[in-house]
């Protein structure tokens, strides 16, 4: 593959690259600043984050989301899933995003549920 | 006859393996259908976590409090810091991975060469650091008693500040030994006996008015519950082991499946990340050597590449759901 195979723009095109490496970079310094911002996060953990929403805590929703985000940028720039035939984009995402959600939905439903049991059961677990 | 004979030649391209629908290589393609299994895998490992979780949701161990130690800062909280050095580590081998990628494509030897060498610096000192995170799991810090149930008791005074056990423990004479098979005809096996006894835990407690227990369950602050001191006379009396450090059958910290996922997940982990760092060793001598010069691409590079990735990108999870969430 040569540089102009490369797909140079992220954010939708409002970035465009003039090479592949200064794209790599330029991705680096987009994946440090986002782990950063979840290091200072941890660290700080503000009050107002705290409140649960859907029964998990709001900073932990933005942890999960900039977890995506930095996945997105792995895959696609890193591991040039951009680059690729939209085919063969497909047979990998597809999977995973179908599958995935689906078991997290599932096994956390039964582990909520659990929780209930073992909270309002007659049975103590805690002696 | 002649007619189906006649379609059948023109096909011939389509079956002979000649067209590539996804415009990328076997070796390629079967290293992606590998990582969307193995993405799979690792995807059942934190869902198996995220379920234990849930279900003690109210007692689960605090990671800030867990893993707070930094190299040569000793008795200093820095809950983070390290792992976030590990998950910048991490980063940045990838980049140098893709800038080797990058530097075959062009055809640049000496430059894969080089990004490559960086590429198993970065990876040998994730391992290393994720050895000496086990090692400081494993050893513990302040020690715990369990109780009957299996829940952990751990000792604060009346500043908030954690106390190990070894601090306040009396020593008592004791004519314990562990028992062995040379000792006995109806030996079957006995763990060998913790250096201090649950009795030396409990007379040091009640000896020192300033001590408090701390239990596993969370408050609605999300705080570990400290019981008072008449609760915590009643308390510690329920238990019957002294807890030091963490394995797979006791933990320290709380929850005993803390420990098992803790050490499942990142060892399961770590273990890609050390075969990853063996596969770019044989790459990287494979490059020295010339091996990709005389074949006239560098795909290797790519398809090792594609795997250092993803160990990076699991580690961006593990990262997310052990330490932050």
């Amino acid at each position: 593959m040569a540089d102009d195979t490369h797909k140079l723009a992220i954010f939708r095109g409002y970035l465009k690259f003039k090479s592949n490496t200064q794209k790599i970079w330029g991705v680096l310094i987009f994946l440090s600043i986002v782990t950063t911002v979840e290091v200072i996060l941890g660290i700080v953990k503000p009050q107002i984050l705290m409140t649960p929403f859907i029964r998990i805590k709001l900073l932990n929703w933005i942890f999960i989301i900039l977890t995506l985000v930095k996945a997105y940028y792995i895959a696609w720039d890193f591991m040039h899933i951009r680059d690729e035939k939209s085919g063969l984009k497909n047979a990998i995402v597809l999977p995973l995003i179908i599958l995935i959600p689906y078991l997290i939905f599932i096994i956390l439903l039964e582990g909520d549920y659990i929780f209930n049991v073992m909270q309002d059961g007659f049975v103590s677990w805690n002696f | 006859m002649e007619l189906t004979a006649k379609e059948h030649s023109e096909d011939e391209t389509l079956w002979g393996g000649d067209k590539q629908p996804f415009k990328a290589t076997y070796g390629k393609m079967m290293m992606w259908f590998f990582i969307v299994s193995d993405a799979l895998t690792f995807s059942g490992f934190l869902v198996a976590y995220s379920f234990s979780r849930f279900k003690n949701i109210d007692s689960w161990p605090i990671a800030d409090e867990v893993f707070n130690h930094f190299p040569f800062l000793h008795g200093v909280n820095a809950p983070m810091y390290y792992v976030a050095l590990m998950t910048f580590v991490l980063i940045f081998s990838s980049v140098t991975m893709v800038l080797a990628v990058d530097a075959g494509h062009h055809m640049k030897q000496s430059k894969v060469a080089f990004y490559m060498f960086l590429t198993i610096i970065g990876g040998a000192i994730f391992v290393g650091s994720q050895a000496w995170e086990w090692k400081n799991f494993i050893k513990g810090e302040y020690g715990a008693l369990e109780t009957n149930g299996g829940q952990i008791l751990q000792f604060i005074n009346t500043d908030d500040k954690r106390i190990s056990i070894e601090d306040f423990a009396l020593e008592l004479p004791t004519e314990r030994s562990t028992h062995e098979s040379s000792n006995g005809l109806w030996f079957s096996y006995e763990p060998s006996v913790t250096e201090i006894t649950v009795s030396e835990v409990k007379a040091g407690f009640k000896n020192n008015e300033e001590l408090l227990i701390r239990t596993e369950k969370l408050n609605s602050s999300g705080d570990k519950t400290i019981l008072s001191r008449e609760e915590s006379l009643a308390k510690i009396e329920s238990a019957i082991q002294v807890v030091q450090g963490a394995n797979l059958i006791h933990n320290e910290y709380g929850n005993r499946l803390f420990a098992d996922f803790f050490f499942f997940i990142t060892g399961f982990h770590g273990f890609h990340v050390f075969s990853g760092v063996v596969i770019n060793i044989i790459i990287f001598f494979n490059v020295l050597m010339g091996t990709y010069e005389k074949r006239g691409h560098y795909e290797m590079v790519e398809k090792v590449g594609l795997y250092w990735h993803f160990v990076d990108l699991v580690w961006v999870f593990v990262f997310t759901f052990f330490y932050l969430v």
